[in-house]
């Protein structure tokens, strides 16, 4: 049986599009301090959106599955 | 201030010129990007200004106008609008609305009209009011007794102290899109900290010198120098 802890999170997954804009906007704007050319802004950012995607990823999984240990 | 110059591992050494820092900074804040086209950044100028003003507008968008207040019915600060404060000028109206309405006004901008239970169903919800459609007159609902929502105006207080306050009602009218446009436009704010930062003091390169220094240390970890 499916832990109540997972259907929740389940349940709060369309929320979790409306990170998608800030996870691009505060990427473009932290990779625009650090270069001061576009084309190396934009590889910062794309490197740090897929940072921060994999570590909420990473972060998902162990909530998903803590659910079934606990 | 005179130009910068950083030297990289690749490529050629990038030029910034920095002008009148404390200007450059004043503009950055009153207008994401404005202080990096004053110092002829103009690409990174347009890229701050729509990244952040986009991300505020969406978010003030999502909270339908009044996730931005700068105090609360009773004039104590919102705690939220410190961070949204630093998208400047785009947040700066909050301010007027609330100075309008610390002394029982309307706001500015007025989007809805609501009324106490009193005068409607007893159930705790403000009804909206639209007075065109529904045929509602001074003389039935005096426009002295209901509440009013106004762009980025405070949310009015209870009538009754037994019913929830306005920003109950916005909490419950829309949801979990009230409390995302709060957090897009703080979000906003603060990215717009960064832009300022970067009008201030140019970008945070790591340049040739502090990439060998780095080396350096991780080599002296190891015990190799």
């Amino acid at each position: 049986m499916t832990p109540l802890a997972t259907i929740i999170l389940l349940a709060a997954i369309p929320r979790i599009w409306y990170s998608l804009p800030l996870i691009a906007v505060v990427s473009l704007c932290y990779g625009a301090t650090r270069h001061e050319h576009l084309r190396d802004v934009a590889i910062h950012s794309f490197r740090t959106c897929i940072w921060v995607l994999g570590f909420m990823a990473v972060i998902f999984m162990l909530v998903v599955f803590s659910g079934y240990w606990i | 201030m005179p130009e910068i110059v950083y030297t990289q591992s690749e490529g050629e050494p990038v030029h910034v010129n920095l002008k009148d820092q404390y200007w450059a900074a004043f503009l950055a804040w009153l207008v994401p990007g404005a202080g990096h086209l004053y110092q002829g950044r103009y690409a990174k100028g347009l890229l701050f200004m729509v990244c952040i003003l986009s991300t505020f507008l969406a978010g003030l968008g999502l909270g339908r106008g009044r996730c931005v207040y700068a105090t609360d019915s009773t004039g104590k600060l919102n705690y939220y609008y410190i961070g949204q404060a630093g998208a400047g000028l785009a947040a700066l109206p909050a301010v007027v609305q609330s100075i309008k309405t610390s002394g029982g006004e309307d706001p500015f901008f007025e989007l809805c009209e609501r009324f106490p239970p009193k005068y409607g169903i007893p159930e705790y919800r403000f009804h909206k009011i639209d007075r065109t459609q529904e045929g509602e007159t001074e003389a039935d609902i005096p426009r002295s007794t209901t509440l009013k929502d106004g762009l980025m105006a405070p949310p009015a207080g209870p009538i009754n102290p037994d019913t929830p306050d306005t920003l109950a009602m916005w909490h419950r009218d829309y949801k979990h899109m009230f409390e995302m446009g709060v957090l897009y436009t703080f979000v906003a704010g603060l990215l717009n900290l960064l832009a300022i930062y970067d009008a201030f003091c140019g970008p945070a390169i790591v340049t040739e010198a502090q990439k060998e220094e780095l080396e350096n240390r991780k080599k002296k970890k190891k015990g190799l120098l």
